[in-house]
């Protein structure tokens, strides 16, 4: 054997793949049920905002099937389920209902239907109280923010402002996004002996379900089980929201002593649970006649929702990522993390980033056409100069390679001579307006809640060469586990169908981050190698003392080791060192070096790295109808050394997607009672694949290694691609400046629905 | 609430199962049958996670009654592959890596198999529209399409 299967940098199907297609694969809800088995379901608020005056459930309680009912009152331990400790989170509210959709109670029946019949039955009295549901109404109605806000500063904004040549100020209104899983929450709880429980859940944070859990029922951690073999996309919306469905489910098994699941519907699901922060961005941006960026100043308002949740470190993200890809010489970026009567918002790939780079290219946008220059001449000429420039939070960055990816794509893309072309074809006033935009993204890689950049993985060699591999991260699809795999084929040199694979679980590593923040490959594959490292030398220690040899002459080759003279298979070896007593099984951890993060000053290094990436999309737009198709989408993008470019190249693909998504046919729509309308797939609107781009050509940047000693030199995925989807809004805004020969900014607020780029090209033409 | 007796061949197996008349013949298979691989992703015929063909037509089998299946023919994800030889549209999905978490996995490949015994010879428009009804999160589609589309050429030619 000269190669092992399924080593690093390999292209590798997803391991799951075979049972994927064949039905096989077993998610959560797909877990064969004990006999006894409960079900429970949510009766949620009608009100957005309330005093409880009345709860009667008797109607909910004589249901046919119902077993019982769990209130605020039932709560063992704490009634509260916040991720950051705020306190400002309960299971159940026991006074004041702060929006529409809020969990009240749970009613536990011997079916599903049965409990999802009965939550209906609820009569509960609301005293209405004034609601306030965007971040604007939420300022003038002089509500809290939820968490403490950011502001990030460097140098003097307003004598940068006041030297500039011309300065712009502008509103973008920027909304949210649901996740969408296709998986929606879900939670099975076992009861076990003495205070014991174990949750099978689909979140991205078992070791949160399990505090949480743990908190809710009142007992120590060490009692609560939280195990996650698959979920069916998470995206972020499983890192805080499976909370409260855990801790619901494991009431609920304690209480009647029975396995008890709970799994909302859609629609449910959708109403109840946090999505993408909305933000209303207000900017100043000073520049010169070249384009170049002098100052500035931007104030980002969030729709956190009734809780705080993580709308701190989001949209702390957002101001982290206001710089895009650009060096701003003064700036000031100030967060207002806004309480509205609306759900709790939370993560979702990006974390808030997509919402800070957006206003970037809408800066850029404005110079652009203030100028009359094309956007992607004033982004090269604001780019980050590699070494030297400073971000707003004085991180330096180093490792810039957008020049490069940017000018390869302009070349492959063909960019150029198609704005050209499009320009032509705009020129002859048709009704099918053409755009075409290239953007970049710069995005950093680390959690900035430095204490995340923290993972355990265990390894096992069985005597008999099998190895099991488990780890702190979880699977949602994006294939982490088949990239940890590879790194453990690679330390050991054995091939990949030899390792198992193992269901994430708090009982195997302890105290996990989130899957999440892109992390997942970074943290989880170090720590895995760092454990293979651990039996490696040890094996190394053995063969030594047996053959008496120097450890540089003991090599792991594919399959076997070479040992002095001797070459000896790993099987056979790891034989030999079981029967000597050679402790074949290690704990790995890993921290990330490098990073530091002082909120307080707003100075530090939060990232570790940066990944870099860039998208040209070319659109064509009805001007009679405002409806759009997407034609051609061209992507580079940077994933470092990758470790499996199949699996990395899908990373990019869906995150683009999504990203367009985002911005141009998913609309959170809740009316003025705060409902929100768009509650289901059919009404709240994810691209199809007859929304894919009708060409679409997708490369990494194969060329790229990783500056920094992160995994085999290869970069996080999950979250840069997602931003790559504003190079088609750009496009958009472009066939609709075309109505107005280019001379104004659409200002197209998002997402650009068909509707909203229908008023945009209306607008422009009354002023054109 | 009497129970309904079916009879129904699902995957070619002649099979009985009682059900109540509410009842969906998503769950049945689910909840009574153990066929799992069909998921409910909306329970309202919005994301084709459940697709399923019911004599020859594709249905979202959330919308369809379990009793509705008294007599007719059902074939779902477990019934595509024979024994251990997957079908060709599975195999090219894993070669394509046109799959990430997997949980549409199924429905997608239940509406391409029924695309590809309408029309052997579909273009990718065609393609693109026929899988409008499935929606993906994860992948993108393009995978998806292009497996499909390899599939296509691949059983035309061992045709």
């Amino acid at each position: 054997m000269t190669r092992v299967k399924g080593a690093a940098h390999q292209d590798l199907a997803h391991d799951s793949a075979v049972k994927h297609v064949s039905g096989a694969a077993e998610y959560t809800d797909d877990i064969p049920e004990p006999v006894g088995t409960l079900h429970a379901y949510l009766g949620l608020s009608d009100v957005a905002h309330g005093r409880i005056a009345a709860m009667d459930l008797t109607a909910v309680r004589a249901a046919p099937g119902v077993v019982g009912v769990l209130t605020a009152e039932d709560i063992p331990g704490a009634n509260d389920i916040s991720p950051t400790g705020s306190g400002d989170d309960p299971v159940f509210p026991e006074k004041t209902v702060e929006f529409h959709g809020q969990p009240l109670f749970a009613v536990v029946a011997t079916s599903r239907d049965a409990a999802r019949r009965a939550a209906a039955q609820a009569r509960i009295e609301i005293e209405p109280l004034p609601h306030a549901l965007d971040p604007l109404a939420a300022i003038e109605a002089g509500y809290p923010e939820v968490t403490a806000p950011l502001t990030l500063q460097r140098g003097a904004v307003e004598d940068g402002m006041a030297a500039a040549p011309h300065r712009i100020r502008g509103r973008m209104v920027i909304g949210g996004q649901d996740h969408m899983y296709l998986e929606g929450h879900i939670a099975f709880a076992h009861p076990g002996e003495d205070e014991d429980v174990v949750v099978y859940s689909s979140s991205q944070h078992p070791s949160e379900a399990q505090h949480m859990v743990a908190h809710v029922l009142g007992v120590p951690s060490h009692s609560v089980v939280v195990n996650v073999r698959r979920m069916g996309g998470g995206f972020g919306g499983k890192e805080t929201q499976m909370n409260l469905f855990a801790a619901v489910a494991a009431m609920a098994a304690k209480k009647w002593n029975r396995p008890v699941k709970i799994r909302p519907d859609r629609d449910q699901d959708m109403v109840a649970t946090g999505k993408r922060h909305d933000f209303v961005a207000d900017y100043a941006v000073g520049y010169d006649d070249n384009g170049r960026i002098q100052a500035v100043d931007g104030i980002f308002a969030a729709r956190c929702g009734f809780s705080a949740d993580l709308s701190g470190p989001v949209t702390d993200r957002a101001l982290f990522h206001a710089d895009n890809a650009y060096f701003y010489p003064h700036v000031r970026l100030t967060s207002r993390p806004m309480k509205t009567n609306t759900v709790s918002n939370t993560a979702f790939r990006g974390f808030g980033g997509p919402q800070g780079v957006i206003v970037a290219e809408r800066m850029i946008e404005e110079i652009a056409y203030a100028l009359g220059r094309d956007p992607l001449e004033i982004r090269k000429a604001n780019f980050y100069r590699d070494g030297g420039d400073v971000t707003p939070y004085h991180q330096v960055v180093e490792d810039n390679i957008l020049e490069r990816i940017v000018g390869e794509l302009e070349n492959s893309a063909d960019y150029q001579a198609r704005r050209k072309a499009v320009i032509a074809a705009n020129a002859k006033g048709d009704i099918i307006r053409r755009g075409i935009a290239l953007t970049p993204v710069k995005f950093g890689i680390s959690f900035t809640a430095t204490w995340y950049n923290q993972a355990g993985a265990l390894v096992h060699v069985y005597n008999d060469g099998s190895i099991m591999l488990n780890h702190g991260g979880t699977e949602m699809g994006q294939g982490l586990n088949i990239k940890v795999a590879q790194v453990v084929a690679d330390a050991f040199q054995v091939d990949i169908d030899r390792i198992k694979i193992t269901r994430t679980t708090t009982e195997k590593v302890p105290n996990t981050s989130a899957t999440a923040a892109s992390s997942g490959t970074d943290l989880n594959g170090m720590a895995a190698l760092d454990a293979c490292e651990q039996i490696k030398s040890r094996l190394v220690e053995f063969a030594c003392e047996t053959r008496g040899v120097e450890p540089g002459q003991v090599e792991f080759l594919p399959g076997r080791l070479r040992i002095g003279d001797e070459e000896i298979g790993f099987d056979a070896l790891i034989k030999q060192a079981y029967m000597a007593r050679v402790h074949l099984s290690a704990a790995g951890f890993y921290k990330t070096p490098k990073i530091h993060w002082d909120r307080e000053e707003g100075k530090g290094r939060p990232f570790y790295y940066f990944a870099y990436g860039a998208a040209c999309a070319e659109v064509a737009v009805d001007t009679l109808t405002g409806e759009y198709r997407v034609e051609r989408v061209d992507i580079l993008h940077d994933v470092g050394k990758s470790l499996n470019p199949v699996i990395d190249r899908g990373q990019v693909e869906g995150g683009f997607i999504q990203g367009m998504g985002w911005l141009t046919t998913e609309e959170l729509w809740w009316d003025e009672a705060g409902r929100l309308r768009t509650h289901a797939p059919s009404t709240y609107k994810i691209p199809l694949a007859s929304d894919r781009p009708r060409v679409f050509n997708v490369a990494l940047a194969d060329w790229s290694q990783n500056a920094e000693r992160t995994i085999k030199r290869s970069k996080a995925v999950g979250e840069p691609p997602f931003m790559l989807g504003i190079s088609v809004f750009e496009a958009l805004s472009m066939a609709v400046a075309s109505v107005a020969d280019y001379r104004e900014c659409p200002r197209l607020d998002a997402p650009a629905t068909p509707e909203r780029v229908l008023m945009a090209i209306e607008r422009l033409k009354g002023t054109a | 609430m009497s129970q309904i007796h079916v009879t129904a061949t699902i995957n070619g197996d002649e099979t009985e199962f009682l059900c109540d008349p509410t009842e969906t013949l998503l769950d049945v298979l689910r909840d009574h049958l153990d066929l799992t691989g069909s998921k409910e992703g909306c329970g309202s015929g919005d994301c084709g996670a459940c697709s399923i063909i019911l004599d020859g037509r594709l249905v979202c089998s959330c919308l369809v009654l379990a009793a509705e299946a008294e007599g007719r023919s059902v074939e779902t994800i477990e019934g595509m592959a024979e024994g251990d030889k997957l079908h060709p549209l599975q195999e090219k999905f894993i070669e394509h890596a046109a799959l990430q978490c997997g949980i549409c996995t199924p429905g997608i490949l239940v509406a391409a198999k029924n695309l590809l015994e309408r029309n052997p010879n579909p273009s990718e428009e065609e393609v693109r529209y026929w899988l409008a009804g499935n929606l993906c999160r994860c992948t993108g589609y393009d995978k998806i399409i292009r497996a499909v589309m390899d599939t296509a050429a691949e059983m035309r030619g061992a045709a």
